[in-house]
């Protein structure tokens, strides 16, 4: 101890701080970075589960055969869709309920509490709510849409590819747009007030006042979302493998999906891996940029 | 702005409402489903509200699927990965919030990165080291890759709100005598209990909803968690909605009771972490 004590401060802070952190990074090292390399390596490998003997490297012959594939293709398309789809609806929903919480003081509470909830359920059970809701014969969807008029039959959503990525991305929405309007909210509440007093003195109109203010304030904010979704875009699973199962005909199977499909259906090991190894590349890419954004704030 | 004020607040409440609505309905609708007679939920037209009430569906979740086994797993599982969790996180964020180490800011923001992890690039070689191991259809097998998931985050949002406390405390308890180890202990965990309280939830309600590592790393029905088993209620021909309905609601109530009762604690714990560098 007395020798410890003796060292300088900043050796000292050096191996205290490495010592509180170690647990921590050790796990995150072992479970989390290690398996990932293991993903690369088998990505270069011939690896079938059901044909163990036959293992050996092949070098690019995954990823080669993947860019090839139809599915690869399809799959890509299906994941900018729905990031795109999700995106635009999450963001305008969860503008709104932003916007409302900030003006609609009294129901802060009331807000708050209901947004919190689809945060609250596990995606697997979001995903089931909505296929029971969107289904063609039993579904309550149907129906309140045959009540208003909008249709007169009723849809078969779940077998539609188009609508099949609506109804993904609908209970996408759901469990998504509370985190949203959460930031957002917070967000508004930073922006001085005196700035919207004085765009009012100057006779700016309310659609000027979010454009010119509102927007440019919460620029950080938003992008933070962006960044957040797109990686929730590239990373959703559950909700598509309880409604759609990735089909019909692989209309919603997305990047994810399609690798699980690889991984778990075929076991070949190999090929999942290499696609695995893209969307790990991918997700890398919009972290590095979301560490970026935070920076400037610094 | 004063002249339009009562006018001006009728879209707001309007909106309001159907914004409530909507988000409000599905979860309206998993209930009334759970609770209908079986013969009425494949009524046409559909019963928005039920003309009969049931607890069939309840009985068979309980009696039939065995929903006791597979709740008490989940709670082993989250209970788990909310005390292992806190355990690892808060030291970490003690010391990302008050020591000067090396390359601090280039640790704590791979820590933010691996949050981001794809769960699907970890998963393969883990079901396959985890199966050599013979962690397959454990709790620890369960609770280790949870913690990868929930730590991350909690380490992010402690640190921001070990920040807020005053240096002060451990100078004074130093200077009283203490060594770092027991200033911390006296001083800085106490305050912190709010913190760890919030982050402990947020990390329970993450580990419950965890899907795609207990999919993949249990094969045995026995230690399947509730997300996994409603999931596989399906048969082959037919999908028991009713069924599914009143698991689902078994499973998500006490998440939300815990949700409504801290819900002020849980939004400045979702959005501290995030959005502060």
């Amino acid at each position: 101890m007395k020798k410890f004590n003796s060292l300088k401060k900043s050796v000292r802070d050096n191996i205290v701080g490495y010592t509180m952190i170690l647990p921590a990074l050790l796990l995150l090292v072992i479970i989390g970075i290690v398996p990932i390399i293991i993903t690369v390596s088998y990505s270069f490998q011939y690896k079938v589960l059901t044909d163990p003997l036959n293992t050996h490297f092949v070098g690019l012959e995954n990823y080669v055969s993947l860019l090839s594939s139809k599915q690869f293709w399809e799959a890509l398309w299906n994941t900018v869709v729905f990031a795109a789809l999700s995106m635009g609806i999450e963001l305008v929903v969860g503008f709104t309920g932003a916007l409302l919480m900030n003006s609609a003081k009294k129901f802060v509470g009331v807000i708050r509490t209901a947004v919190l909830i689809p945060w609250a359920i596990p995606g697997i059970i979001i995903a089931y709510m909505f296929s029971f809701m969107f289904n063609d014969q039993l579904g309550v969807v149907n129906q309140l849409l045959q009540i208003m008029h909008f249709i007169n039959y009723p849809v078969s959503w779940l077998t539609n590819g188009p609508a099949a990525m609506l109804a993904v991305v609908l209970a996408d929405t759901w469990k998504q747009f509370p985190y949203i309007s959460l930031m957002i909210f917070a967000g508004l509440q930073t922006i001085p007030k005196d700035v919207y007093e004085a765009a009012q003195i100057d006779g700016a109109g309310r659609v000027a006042t979010f454009w010119r203010i509102t927007l440019p304030n919460l620029k950080q904010i938003l992008l933070i979302v962006l960044l957040f979704r797109t990686m929730g875009a590239i990373r959703i699973f559950d909700i598509i493998f309880g409604i759609t199962g990735g089909g019909p005909a692989n209309a919603t199977a997305t990047l994810l999906f399609q690798a699980y499909k690889y991984l778990f259906g075929d076991m070949n090991f190999g090929l999942g891996s290499a696609l695995s190894t893209i969307i790990t590349i991918l997700i890398l890419i919009c972290s590095f940029v979301y560490i970026k954004v935070l920076k400037t704030d610094d | 702005m004063k002249k339009n004020n009562r006018i001006g607040k009728i879209p707001g409440i309007i909106g309001t409402a159907i914004f409530l609505i909507v988000i409000v309905f599905p979860f309206y609708w998993l209930i009334v489903t759970s609770v209908k007679d079986p013969a009425d939920i494949s009524l046409i037209p559909i019963e928005l509200w039920p003309s009969r009430f049931s607890g069939d569906f309840y009985k068979n979740v309980f009696l039939e699927h065995h929903l006791m086994t597979y709740l008490g797993n989940s709670v082993i599982v989250a209970a788990g990965t909310m005390i292992v969790t806190i355990l690892i996180a808060f030291p970490a964020a003690y010391a990302f919030s008050r020591i000067n180490f090396k390359f601090k800011k280039t640790v704590k923001n791979f820590i933010l990165v691996s949050n981001m992890f794809p769960i699907i690039a970890i998963v393969t070689p883990m079901f396959i080291i985890f199966k050599n191991m013979h962690l397959v259809n454990t709790y620890a097998g369960l609770i280790i890759p949870s913690v990868i998931i929930t730590l991350p985050m909690s380490i992010w949002t402690l640190a921001a709100f070990i920040d807020t406390l005053p240096y002060e405390l451990e100078e004074s308890a130093m200077i009283d005598g203490c060594n770092r180890m027991q200033a911390v202990f006296y001083t800085v965990l106490p305050l912190s209990a709010p913190g760890i309280f919030t982050t402990a939830i947020i990390a329970f309600i993450t580990a419950w909803n965890e899907f795609m590592f207990s999919l993949i790393l249990v094969t045995k029905d026995a230690m399947r968690t509730v997300p996994i088993a409603i999931s596989l209620f399906p048969g082959q021909y037919t999908v028991p909605w009713g069924d599914m309905s009143a698991a689902s609601v078994v499973a998500t109530i006490p998440i939300i009771i815990v949700v409504l009762i801290f819900q002020k604690k849980i939004v400045s714990g979702l959005t501290s972490g995030s959005v502060k560098g």
